[in-house]
């Protein structure tokens, strides 16, 4: 069994992708983590957000470590178990790394866009400059410190790029509310850049997604 | 001889628990008569149970364990018909996932049973002999029933948890829809909201393998001295099957020959599978009482928690504040995960605290009750947890 959250990157831009959606998270909600690996951000979420948090994990592994954190887990795959959630069954539903490796991205997007009133989905960047290098000049699919996997053992099956993203989020009527990306040195890139810059230098990304009958949030 | 004499020794034990279990005993009058589904009523009513660990001073730390099909309140203790250790003892006792040093670990043999709860076996008061078929048909919320009445009686209000595998499952999940306020956590494994028509099916080739046992006697062996054995025995080995998986008969047992070079051309056990099978039947007859196995299975059967909620799962839990961890197994076919699945759907649905593991194992159904490193884990982690935000 294949990890649901591949391990794509090094921790301290991986707990600054957790902060990040942590803030994007309203104080009290409720919240599925899909792929929630061994629950470091529902734990993140419960101690600073004060959720009620759900999650779905494929590894065995990962729910023994949620189940022991005292966390509501189910093992499950993203790709065929969220059809079980009733419609607006969750405030925020977040996919956290681990959209590359499902099946049916677009489905999967879809389902979570029906289950929960706003969507967080954070992913590595296929189009940054490293990447791109790598394929351009080198001729080869990137394996790096943060993509670590060859291209024949990658958990990692669909790979996009910020503007591939922004394009699904178009082709599933899905509202893009923020965005956020991070550059290699897990640093937010607060800038008011157009996408091509975004696309080029952000290593990661996390978009905050609602469907067009959403309520927008004040403030 | 000697397997002979000690046939009937054992059965003259197994014979005396059913009134006189070697446990705990709780007796309700005829002013405390058990209310059962079939709108009839059990009085006086014997409940055989056993406890283990210490009830702490404001009374929350009960676990009640609910046993399957052929278990008994011996969950932790050796049993008195086999002199074998308890059925759960992997899992109940001191420093074990279900911690004695911490909680007061309370088990009883369901209603319908044969070691000291009211059951088929017992003596019926008004006739001085054994109820036979004259007991009134027992469901599974009839089990839960009764042991709400012992509950009760312990002066226990709210359970911390309520455990089983199997139709001991079947309970835990009966006792999460009928008192939720009074289920703290629930633990469900190995079990599925309802009987499955290929279980039904199953059980419906023991019951008639007992049945067709001449000695059975229309249900009135005991009262006869007589004692369907073979008929119990092949209910038995049928049943066993289907706790086990192709695969793990495979690498236990395969194709090899019992006590042999070659096969002897005739109708004796060639196959150690086959002398695995009739030692199981054997060794079964002399601790379980065949009407018993009828009632029982029937219960089973009967269980449908959605038929009561217009066939809506979900509605069952609607509101539940009761954390859940359910638990299936790979190659168990009885209660297969999609089963397990169908709860997670309808907790999920109903907006219920629920966590699932399904467990990788090719040891079938019976993976509940032999040493699987995994469960331990998450009924350590999920009572541990539980009991952080219980007593926190």
């Amino acid at each position: 069994m294949q990890p649901l959250a591949a391990p794509i990157h090094g921790e301290l831009s991986k707990r600054l992708d957790l902060l990040v959606i942590s803030e994007l998270v309203e104080p009290g909600s409720r919240v599925l983590d899909v792929g929630c690996g061994d629950g470091e951000l529902l734990t993140l979420l419960a101690e600073t957000r004060g959720v009620e948090g759900r999650g779905i994990e494929l590894s065995q592994a990962g729910v023994n470590q949620c189940l022991a954190r005292g966390l509501s887990v189910i093992q499950g795959d993203a790709d065929t178990d969220l059809v079980d959630y009733p419609d607006d069954s969750f405030d925020y539903v977040i996919l956290s790394q681990t959209i590359q490796a499902t099946m049916h991205p677009r489905r999967v997007l879809s389902e979570m866009l029906r289950i929960g009133r706003r969507v967080i989905v954070s992913f590595p960047n296929f189009g940054h400059w490293t990447v791109r290098t790598s394929l351009g000049f080198r001729g080869r699919m990137p394996v790096t410190e943060n993509l670590p996997y060859s291209w024949y053992d990658t958990p990692n099956i669909h790979f996009c790029t910020i503007r591939d993203f922004v394009q699904l989020c178009r082709d599933v009527e899905a509202e893009i509310e923020r965005a956020v990306t991070l550059n290699a040195g897990g640093t937010r890139m607060t800038l008011n850049a157009p996408w091509w810059f975004w696309n080029l230098f952000g290593q990661q990304a996390v978009f905050l997604l609602s469907h067009p009958d959403t309520p927008k949030r004040s403030g | 001889m000697a397997s002979y004499r000690h046939t009937i020794d054992g059965a003259g034990q197994a014979r005396s628990e059913a009134d006189t279990p070697s446990s705990r005993v709780m007796r309700f009058g005829l002013d405390q008569p058990l209310r059962l589904d079939s709108g009839q009523l059990i009085a006086p009513l014997q409940i055989g149970y056993q406890t283990y660990g210490m009830l702490n001073a404001d009374r929350s730390n009960a676990i009640l364990v609910c046993h399957a099909l052929t278990g008994d309140q011996h969950v932790a203790s050796d049993n008195p018909v086999t002199g074998k250790p308890g059925w759960w003892e992997t899992v109940v006792g001191p420093g074990k996932p279900i911690d004695t040093n911490r909680f007061f670990v309370i088990c009883s043999n369901v209603v319908g049973g044969c070691m000291g709860s009211t059951g088929p076996a017992s003596t019926n008061p008004e006739t001085g002999e054994p109820y036979g078929l004259a007991l009134p048909l027992i469901t599974i919320p009839d089990m839960v029933r009764a042991q709400a009445m012992l509950v009760d009686a312990l002066g226990i209000d709210q359970l911390f948890c309520v455990a089983g595998g199997s139709m001991g499952g079947m309970q835990v999940l009966q006792w999460a829809v009928a008192y939720p306020e009074r289920v703290f956590t629930a633990l469900p494994i190995a079990t599925g909201p309802r009987h499955s028509s290929q279980n039904i099916a199953f059980h419906e080739v023991g019951r008639q393998a007992i049945m067709a046992d001449p000695d059975w006697l229309a249900g009135r062996y005991l009262a006869e001295g007589t004692s369907p054995r073979k008929g119990l025995a092949v209910a038995r080995m049928a049943a066993h099957i289907t706790y086990m998986s192709d695969e793990g008969l495979h690498r236990k047992f395969g194709r090899n020959l019992q006590d042999r070079d070659r096969v002897a051309f005739g109708f004796d056990a060639d196959f150690q599978i086959e002398s695995y099978l009739r030692h199981q039947g054997l060794t079964f007859v002399e601790r379980f009482d065949a009407n018993s196995y009828l009632y029982v299975t029937r219960a089973m059967d009967y269980f449908d928690i959605a038929a009561d909620y217009g066939g809506r799962l979900a509605n069952a839990f609607m509101g539940s504040k009761t954390r859940f961890c359910i638990v299936s197994f790979t190659s168990d076919w009885l209660f297969p995960t999609v089963e397990s699945k169908t709860v997670v759907r309808a907790l999920n649905a109903s907006g219920a605290s629920v966590s699932f593991v399904e467990i990788e194992t090719d040891r079938g159904h019976d993976a509940f009750l032999l040493d699987e490193p995994v469960l331990f884990a998450s009924i350590r982690g999920f009572l541990s947890s539980a009991a952080a935000a219980r007593w926190k």
